[in-house]
């Protein structure tokens, strides 16, 4: 690294204001050219909105960009690009009813003519293919791709349009510990290549892996720089969140011998051949938490979507107690005791333009203390939002704050607590602290393992793998719709785990017995 | 917030929007050489004398009365999230047929008002029906097909009226059907106007008038307060959220296409059983879409709707006048026109503007807690600026294994 | 039945069926087309109706058919870039309105400016409206269909009341010219070759010579510039940059916008063409009656969006679907007794889908169809002529039945009808 050779990429005082909040506040960043750069902080810290800001797609209040220590300014992704900068976001910006090809020359199209070149195209993203070792065939459909290539097509992308600086946004969130060396070394082919790589995440452990540098950002400001082969991940994570950080851990068992929900041969059809869920048992019992692990895509959303009712089984049977349920309604499930955290809370869990207390009411339209008979009981309705909003600390002026004005964590909370509320006997949590901040993830397991402790059985669906070693009780790892395996937590690594998920380890012996820690 | 300003606040988009079509249409009136100044004079001009005055009224309210129900039965599937656009061919598959009926019987006079009526609204949700039923079983766009079941409708009445249900002689200009008997005549409310001391005019104000307050209240009470209407209006907010939380999708748009079709068969009810008492080639037609009109500027509420009524039933009868003042009476469909655009417009507005005032608004300062920990309060980070949306992953990686076992983060207040 | 596996990979179902129902796409597109030829044959020969397969009838159903087709590739630009547009038939009143305006002062040529620009500024309100202030798709084109009703009234109210050259409140003056029209020298005039083997009344030879002269005889140039204009769009959305760009912001928008593709830009052109489009097909529609007249529409601005959606949003799919709807208007405006003869055409067609269905055990839809096809079978057998109310509706309930039956293999641009706000995504 060549010391007086001009930063690759600096940024000096760049704010960023947003209505009702300033979400990047006079940031410093200093980043040389060749080099792995993490920018690391905790959800809402500000370093998406830093990085868009980077990438062109919108204006900074103050502050200046410069690029090999000349100042620029973008009015548009466009102007990023044609400087060299190119973005890898975290979730992926794909069409996925493209070919490769297509999704890779958007915007930047070989031409003869008005005609598209097809040829051209082809024949230069087979190059970038082979010398990033990326392994992309540019006439699959990107539909059929998976997280791995997907994102490999992203960073053909950018590569293609001759970045010199690439941006990374939480690139390992989507991938299991195998995958993550993978771009690894795919990151080493670029460094190799003399490309800088910035390269944003909180996962401290593969942060210090792979980084020559390291920035820390933490409520919008720059908290300072760090060295990874002398700070250590604690030193990170009280830089990151100004405390240490917590953790999932349970100690004893709650475990009883009554199964809550068994699940046998439960198959669930998917459009193409291949049935989504494939043969799945599994048992819950009084007091247990078990968790599902698996990379997403493989059947753990079917598999919610059976036992919550909102899909058809093709085979098997769910029994919830002791009466088989498949046949119920939605509705009817949820009245006989399944609550549902869903893994989309925007989608499936609130209706963002109604206030909080008719969103107390969704999914319990059937009970009080929200209706009275075939009526709304909107007074009881309001009261009881006042009192989930006390105990389970949901921050909003009133019941009457239209949802979508909350934070994730408060929204979150707002449903863990609607949904504890109705004492349910299964309680399906699928990504419960997704997009969360710490403060109000900690406060989410903690309720967690207070339910567990009051005896009711709560599937855990997870891709934070140190959420699910620490909250379950055993572990289920789903793969291409099936069963692969069943651990136990307590003498389990996320090495391990990882390779459970992906496959690369033999099944074997399954390990299940379960145990205290 | 108060009752004034939330009233206010739904208020301001379609004022706005009525504001800027008045603007627009002056302008146009403007580029034909008609003062708008004397147009606007001459619709507000209800006659002299009171009868006169008295009988401007009742025409307006006569007028309003179906376009209301219209807009009712627009808006119940709106709120759904369902287009009813076949609003149109149901009222008039629905009055056809309930006039041929009402003319066939002779039953004593609540009797019958009451069957012509019942036959209206069934036969009007189940023509909407169809279209429910088509989408859940068959996938198909109900704009699509409600619009073809409109022609469909149109061209079934055309044929029951010169066919079976023909009243008229061969030959004549005007055909309708069989006129119902007097047993099923709908009294009108004139004896109000005796109460009140005021002239009596000679038309008679209908008194189906009564029966719409009535349903419209009914409606507002399902939507608002009934636990149908609750998940009704949750399918209209966000069909997954719903179907999450119990409400059977498919189930839920074949009966909005029932409601709203009952209401719809209602339509052509003030106008038979007040006034013309057999269907005919001339009967009162296009409520349909003025319907939906109306529905977008009443924002889809019973009392906006009410109001929206009113206003586009004002400005029905101000053809008349302009015509005589010869001024070209269609500078009215002009204003109702661009109404509908700039209110489909301002409502947008509205709704983005409540939003983001909603995710300003509610930026509350964390407590002083001690433990450091990053309250939910400090900007949304659901909401605007997207900075970690659903998706990203959660909490700090930290692999350690049975390290830091130790700490459990005290829960700020959480219940036990 | 043969249990050889064929060596594509793909179960051999029996020698016959694979002749029919097998091998490449085209050759079974070929095989459809001529099976449904002898269908419509064997038909007109059993009821006597020569309409069904006249000459007459394929260039009135070419004429219908080719404002249906530019209503529908309007909807192909405007939904490919993610803008449903279901305000295409305001947009096509607005350019009835404005051929017949341009046309009885200009000529032909006037009413093709004229239709294009109205409604191409029937676009650019939907455009204003959805693409700038995000209203929803549908809405916006359900006002604009009622302002455009209005607007052409009050147009025609303020110009032609008292106009000497003619024409009323609810239709213009005659246009004062029409379009050049030819026809194929030996085979569909002079000789008139075909017209002689059609006269004969043979089975299928002359429903495949009536089929060829009505598709040649007294063809207007605009027509076949029409027709030309559907592989032209083909060419333009899949085989140009710009055509990639359109179609990225109908299937993810959020991703154009971050590679630099002007979304909003994109977009606006996208609805602006549709509208134009559909007001050519309200051009069209004004020569066919020489005159612009209310109401001229009659629904064809959703009859076209229909053909769109059955023809899977590509350029041949809703060429076959406006073929195939505007045909049906034809058969109704020709002869209300041909109309009878498609009942036993359908009769024939819910067997077919019948004896299909309880092959694929699929009972309940089986017992269905044939209920149906008995139902039609005995209203062809029992009725002669079809009151005019009933006849009116042939095309719109032909779309109807199409649309139930087709509609779950369709696949829309993914983004279709998401209202796209940057920033938000």
């Amino acid at each position: 690294m060549n010391e007086s050779a001009p930063l690759a990429v600096e940024l000096r005082g760049i704010t960023k204001r947003f209505p009702g909040v300033v979400a990047n506040s006079d940031i410093a960043l200093r980043i040389r050219r060749g080099e792995v750069h993490a920018i690391v902080g905790e959800n809402g810290a500000g370093k998406s909105t830093l990085m868009k800001t980077l990438y062109g797609m919108h204006r900074p209040d103050e502050g200046e960009i410069l690029l090999d220590g000349r100042p620029v300014t973008f009015r548009s992704p466009a102007d990023a690009i044609a400087a060299g900068v190119g973005m890898v976001h975290q979730h992926f910006m794909l069409a996925d009813n493209f070919t490769v090809l297509e999704n890779v020359v958007l915007g930047s199209e070989p031409t003869k003519g008005i005609r598209l070149d097809r040829a051209e195209a082809r024949r230069r993203i087979q190059d970038i293919s082979q010398r990033y070792s990326l392994g992309l065939d540019p006439d699959t459909l990107v539909e059929e791709l998976g997280v791995g290539d997907r994102q490999r097509v992203e960073i053909a992308k950018v590569l293609y349009r001759g970045a010199t600086t690439l941006i990374l946004d939480e690139p390992t969130a989507v991938l299991v510990p195998q995958e993550v060396d993978e771009l690894f070394g795919n990151l080493a082919e670029l460094k190799r290549e003399g490309l800088t790589v910035i390269f944003i995440s909180h996962k401290l452990d593969e942060v210090r892996k792979v980084a020559d540098a390291i920035t820390v950002i933490r409520r919008g400001t720059t908290v300072g720089e760090a060295d990874p082969r002398t700070t250590t991940a604690k030193q990170l994570a009280e830089m990151m969140v100004g405390a240490e950080l917590p953790t999932p851990q349970t100690r004893t068992s709650t475990v009883t011998d009554t199964p809550v929900l068994e699940l046998r041969g439960v198959t669930v059809a998917s459009a193409g051949g291949r049935p989504a869920v494939d043969d799945v048992s599994l048992t819950v019992r009084e007091g247990e938490v078990v968790g599902i692990a698996g990379v997403e895509g493989n059947g753990q959303a079917e598999l919610v979507d059976a036992i919550m009712g909102l899909r058809p089984l093709a085979a098997g049977s769910i029994v919830l107690g002791t009466e088989d349920i498949a046949e119920w309604s939605t509705r009817r499930r949820r009245e006989q005791g399944i609550g549902f955290i869903p893994e989309d809370r925007h989608r499936q869990g609130m209706l963002l333009e109604a206030p909080l207390w008719e969103n107390r009411i969704l999914g319990h339209q059937t009970r009080p203390p929200s209706v009275k008979g075939a009526f709304i009981d909107r007074k009881g309705a309001r009261t009881d939002t006042e009192r989930i909003m006390r105990e389970y600390d949901v921050r909003a002026p009133s019941p009457d704050t239209l949802a979508v004005a909350l934070s994730g964590g408060n929204q979150q909370k707002l449903i863990v607590g609607r949904e504890m509320s109705a004492h349910p006997r299964l309680l399906i949590a699928a990504h419960p602290t997704r997009g969360v901040d710490v403060g109000a993830q900690s406060v989410i397991w903690e309720l967690l393992k207070d339910a567990r402790a009051e005896g009711m059985g709560i599937v855990l669906i997870s891709a934070d793998l140190d959420e699910l070693i620490g909250l379950s009780d055993t572990l289920q790892v789903m793969l291409r719709g099936a069963v692969v395996a069943t651990l136990d937590p307590a003498a389990l690594t996320p090495e391990e785990l990882g390779g459970h998920m992906t496959g690369a380890r033999d099944t074997g012996a399954p390990n299940t017995s379960v145990g205290a820690a | 917030m108060s009752v004034l300003r939330r009233l206010g606040n739904a208020a301001l988009a379609p004022v706005l929007a009525v504001a800027v079509a008045l603007v627009i249409s002056a302008v146009v009136m403007l580029a034909i050489d008609v003062n708008p100044v004397d147009a606007l004079r001459v619709m507000f001009d209800f006659g002299e004398g009171p009868t006169q005055q008295i009988t401007a009224l009742v025409v307006i309210l006569n007028r309003a009365v179906p376009l209301f129900l219209a807009g009712l039965a627009v808006a119940v599937a709106f709120r759904a999230g369902l287009f009813n656009i076949g609003v149109e061919g149901q009222y008039r598959m629905a009055t056809v047929l309930a006039a041929g009926v009402g003319a066939a019987v002779t039953l004593p006079g609540p009797l019958h008002v009451l069957l012509t009526v019942v036959v209206a609204m069934a036969v009007a949700a189940i023509w909407a029906g169809i279209v429910g039923l088509l989408k859940v079983t068959r996938g198909v766009s109900e704009v699509i097909s409600s619009i073809m079941l409109n022609f469909i409708a149109l061209g079934t009445a055309s044929y029951l009226l010169t066919g079976p249900l023909r009243g008229s002689a061969e030959g004549a200009s005007i055909i309708t059907t069989e006129k119902i008997p007097e047993s099923g005549w709908m009294p009108s409310l004139n004896g109000v106007f005796d109460l009140f001391g005021l002239a009596n005019p000679p038309r008679q104000l209908y008194g189906f008038l009564l029966v719409a307050v009535v349903v419209g209240v009914g409606v507002s009470v399902l939507l608002k307060r009934s636990r149908f209407g609750f998940d009704l209006r949750a399918s209209g907010m966000s069909p997954s959220a719903a179907s999450a939380s119990g409400v059977d999708a498919r189930g839920m748009v074949v009966k909005t296409m029932l409601i709203s079709g009952a209401v719809a068969g209602l339509i052509g009810m003030p106008d038979l059983l007040g006034r013309d008492h057999s269907y005919g080639t001339e009967f009162t037609s296009g409520l349909g879409f003025l319907g939906i009109a109306v529905a977008l500027l009443g924002r889809n509420s019973p009392i906006g709707i009410a109001l929206a009524a009113l206003l586009f039933a004002f400005l029905d009868r101000a053809s008349v006048p302009l015509q005589i003042a010869e001024i070209p009476s269609s500078v009215v469909t002009i204003i109702q026109g661009t109404i509908v655009l700039a209110v489909v417009i301002a409502n947008e507005v509205a709704r983005r503007l409540t939003r983001r005032q909603a995710e300003r608004g509610s930026v509350v300062a964390p407590p002083a807690t001690g433990d450091g920990s990053t309250g939910g309060g400090q900007g949304p980070d659901g909401g605007l600026p997207p900075d970690d949306g659903p998706g990203s992953a959660t909490g700090p990686g930290i692999r350690t294994a049975t390290g830091d076992a130790g700490r459990t983060d005290q829960p700020q207040g959480a219940g036990a | 039945m043969s249990t050889a596996m064929a060596t594509q990979g793909r179960a051999s179902r029996g020698d016959l069926t694979d002749r029919l129902f097998g091998g490449s796409r085209s050759r079974r597109l070929v095989f459809g087309l001529l099976g449904l030829l002898v269908l419509f044959s064997a038909v007109r020969v059993i009821s006597g109706e020569q309409a069904l397969t006249s000459s007459s009838t394929f260039a009135a159903a070419l004429l219908l058919a080719v404002p249906l087709a530019l209503v529908a590739l309007g909807g192909l630009f405007s939904e490919r870039a993610g803008v449903v547009n279901i305000g295409l038939d305001g947009m096509m009143i607005l350019g009835t309105w404005g051929a017949g305006w341009a046309g009885y002062q200009w000529g032909w040529g006037g009413a093709v400016v004229g239709g294009l620009v109205m409604g191409a500024i029937g676009g650019l309100l939907h455009a204003v409206a959805t693409v700038t202030f995000g209203v929803d798709h549908v809405v916006s084109g359900v006002a604009i269909n009622i302002l455009a009703g209005g607007v052409v009234r009050f147009l025609s109210e303020t110009l032609y009341a008292d106009n000497p050259a003619g024409g009323g409140v609810t239709q213009s003056p005659p246009v004062s010219s029409k379009p050049p029209s030819f026809s194929l020298p030996l085979l569909s005039s002079g000789p008139d070759l075909l017209g002689d083997l059609e006269g004969k009344h043979w089975f299928l030879l002359s429903d495949l010579a009536g089929l060829l002269r009505g598709l040649t005889h007294g063809v207007g140039v605009l027509t076949v510039v029409a027709v030309l204009l559907v592989p032209a769009a083909y060419l333009v959305l899949w085989r140009t940059a710009f055509g990639l760009r359109l179609r990225s912001c109908g299937e993810n928008p959020a991703a154009a916008d971050s590679l630099g593709v002007p979304v909003y830009r994109l977009k606006y052109t996208a609805v602006v063409l549709s509208g134009a489009l559909a007001g050519l097909g309200g051009v069209f529609l004004v020569f066919i009656a020489n005159i612009y007249r209310e109401g001229q529409t009659n629904g064809r601005g959703f009859i076209g969006l229909a053909a769109l959606i059955f023809g899977n949003w590509r350029p041949g799919g809703l060429a076959a679907g406006a073929g195939l709807f505007g045909f049906a208007d034809a058969l109704q405006l020709r002869s209300r007794t041909a109309v009878v003869a498609l009942l036993l055409l359908v009769a024939v067609l819910l067997a077919a889908v019948a004896v299909w269905q309880a092959t694929r055990r699929k009972l309940t839809q089986a017992v269905l169809a044939a209920v149906f096809a008995a139902g039609a079978l005995v209203a062809f057998l029992t009725v002669d002529e079809l009151p005019p109310g009933i006849v009116s509706f042939t095309p719109h309930l032909t779309t109807l039945l199409v649309l139930s039956l087709a509609s779950q293999r369709l696949r829309m641009p993914k983004a279709d009808g998401l209202v796209y706000r940057r920033g938000e995504h």
